[in-house]
Order: structure tokens, then sequence, then C-alpha cells
């Protein structure tokens, strides 16, 4: 076999072996460690920010800065592809 | 040990995809392989924010001062997988915009054979 | 994906359109009650859209819908957000501070979980916001890249 396969086959068997291993030594599903931080979000949301939804609050309201972040990605993504198929007219 | 299986699931995802990208030649089977780690990672977050026997986090006919409350699921990985798959489906628009782009210029889409006449 | 389909798949999809138009737009209008907002809804109205550019074929959409009107309307999306959110710095001297929820302006009842639409301040103008942004994002994205790939002689119009 050529030398890139031989790389290849030793770099995804180590991966592997490291990815079974500590999916097995996580936590059980179901019992994370509790958080105080989304125990209040919990018991604060409906009055703080006034939506029944816990996650629209979250989202938009106790972590805007990611949504902002996020839709300036979904521009990024946008402008380069327009970018790409650009035809220069002569 | 048994009640680990969402977390062999997204190791099964994440290895079926990384052996995808490193050992196809086609650029489209690459790009299939990137999305699957990408799907795997999404499952990932999301079965973090399971508690036992809880239900999802939106208050429906009682407020949260009053006694009985249910017991809800955390509400902040909920969030974050929001924002993954968006950002999943501005890379994959990329990804496959580039595809076409080189298609068109080398003609092929065999990964062994791109990249050879500025010699 | 030029030309288009037939007679029978056209008139079809004109019929199903206007519902999943409305079906995107109710979970976008109801984010702040159920689960849904403004990414979820936008998907499902940008899959709609597809639907139509399948059905009538890439150059006649092109023609009624030019790229530089989706790409004016996502500008538009994104600029009412970072407004609202300075909106906020104004009011609230804090930046993304929700400040429509005690004043008494718009949106201000107190949630009592009893699904009421007209309360959560910002949220559901923010909604709007995201929603209009990832539509025509979307559909941007898909319209740009099947144009580009008609064949050659069937653009010379």
């Amino acid at each position: 076999m050529s030398k890139r396969a031989i790389a290849g086959a030793i770099f995804f068997s180590i991966v592997a072996v490291f990815l079974v291993f500590s999916a097995l030594m996580t936590h059980s599903f179901g019992n994370p460690d509790e958080t105080e931080m989304d125990q209040y979000i919990i018991d604060n949301s409906q009055e703080e920010v006034g939506a029944d939804n816990s996650v629209t609050g979250v989202v938009f309201d106790y972590r805007g800065f990611d949504t902002l972040g996020e839709a300036t990605v979904l521009f990024t993504a946008v402008a380069g592809v327009i970018l790409i198929f650009r035809r220069l007219k002569k | 040990m048994i009640y680990n299986i969402p977390f062999i699931a997204v190791v099964a995802l994440v290895l079926i995809g990384l052996y995808t990208v490193v050992f196809k030649r086609n650029l489209i089977k690459i790009v299939i392989g990137i999305t699957l780690i990408e799907s795997g990672v999404n499952l990932f977050l999301i079965t973090l924010a399971y508690r036992q026997d809880s239900t999802a986090p939106i208050w429906h006919g009682i407020t949260a001062s009053s006694d009985n409350v249910p017991f809800m699921s955390l509400p902040v990985p909920h969030a974050l997988t929001l924002t993954s798959i968006v950002i999943g489906v501005a890379v994959l628009a990329l990804m496959l915009s580039l595809v076409i782009h080189i298609y068109r210029h080398y003609g092929t889409l065999n990964v062994n054979k791109l990249g050879g006449d500025e010699e | 994906m030029n030309g288009g389909m037939s007679k029978i798949v056209k008139t079809i999809s004109s019929i199903t359109f206007p519902l999943a138009l409305i079906y995107g737009l109710y979970i976008i209008a109801h984010g702040h009650l159920t689960p849904g907002g403004g990414f979820q809804g936008g998907a499902v109205v940008a899959s709609g859209c597809a639907m139509i550019l399948v059905a009538y074929g890439s150059i006649w959409t092109m023609g009624k819908v030019k790229e530089k009107q989706l790409s004016i309307l996502e500008s538009l999306g994104a600029i009412a957000f970072i407004g609202l959110a300075f909106l906020g710095l104004i009011f609230g001297f804090v930046f993304f501070k929700n400040f429509l929820i005690g004043e008494g302006l718009i949106f201000d009842n107190p949630a009592l979980g009893l699904s009421d639409i007209y309360t959560a301040g910002f949220i559901p103008l923010m909604n709007f916001a995201v929603g209009l942004k990832v539509i025509a994002g979307l559909f941007a994205i898909v319209l740009v890249m099947a144009y580009a790939t008609t064949k050659k002689e069937a653009k010379t119009k």
C-alpha cells in the first residue's frame, strides 16, 4: 500500500481508540452535573424576559451575542456564494 | 454501561464521517463525510441536555412561582445546537459552490488528479 | 433544471406554495410561545420557495426575481436586528436589553403561561427580522447555484 494509506490508517485508528474510550467514560445518559446557571434560567425566565418559551429567551435575551455572530456567518456565506458565481459583463 | 447508547451513536457517526474524509477520492463523497461529522456533533450537544424523566422547557398553563413545577431539561444546550445547525448549512453551501467551480476548471472530480498544471 | 416541468406539476406546486408560506409564517410569529422561532420558520418558507424553483425552471425564476432584490431584503433584515440591539443601548443603557418589557408601549403583558401573544418584549420583532434574513439568504443561495449550472444553449435569449 502507498505511504499515504498507511499514514491515514494509523491516524484513523488512534482517533477511533480515543473516541470509543472517552464515550464509555462520560457521565451516564440522563444525569448531568448540576449547574446553577440552568436552574436560574428555568426559575426566572418568565418574569425577566416575559416569554413562555425558555429556549427563545436564552437564544435572544440571555445569549444574544451568539445569535448576532450566527447572523454574521449566514450573511458571509451568502456573500461568498454570490461572489463565486458572478459573471463580469464585457 | 447500557445507558450510554446515545454517546455510542455519536461516536459511530463521527467515525464513519472521518473514514469517508480520509480514505475516499471523490470530492462529493468528502463533502458528505464532513456533513456527517457535523450531524454527529449536533447529536452530542442535544444528548448533553437531558435529565431523567424531564419534559421540554416550555411553560404551559402554570407560572414559575406556583407549586408542583414540572421537572425540565436544561435549555442552554438547545440554544447552542440551533446555532450549530445554521453554521453547518452555511459551510455546506460554500463547499458545494467551490466544488462546482473546481469541476468547471479541471474537468474531473478526482482528488489525485487536481492541481498539477503549474509546473 | 433550465426548462420547467409539465403543466400538472406547475399547477399543483402553485397551489401548495401559499400553504407552505402560511405554515412557515405561523412558526415564525409564535416563536415566543411554542417551539420554533426565526431560524426554523425561515427554513420552512425557503424550502417552499425551492419547490417553486424546481417546478418552474431556473431561467423563468431568475427573470422574475433577480438576486439583487433578494440581497436588499436580506440586508434589511440584518439592519433591523442590529437596530433593535442598539435601541436597547439608547433606552436602557445596556446593549441588547429588552427595553419594551415594562414600558407600556407594545407587547408588554406579563407572561402567565396562558399562551398570550402580546407578551415577551421585543422578541417577536427580532423573530421577524431573523426570519426575513434566513428566507432571503437561503433562496438566494439556491437560485444562484441553479442558474449558474444551466446548459449553454438554453441561456441565449
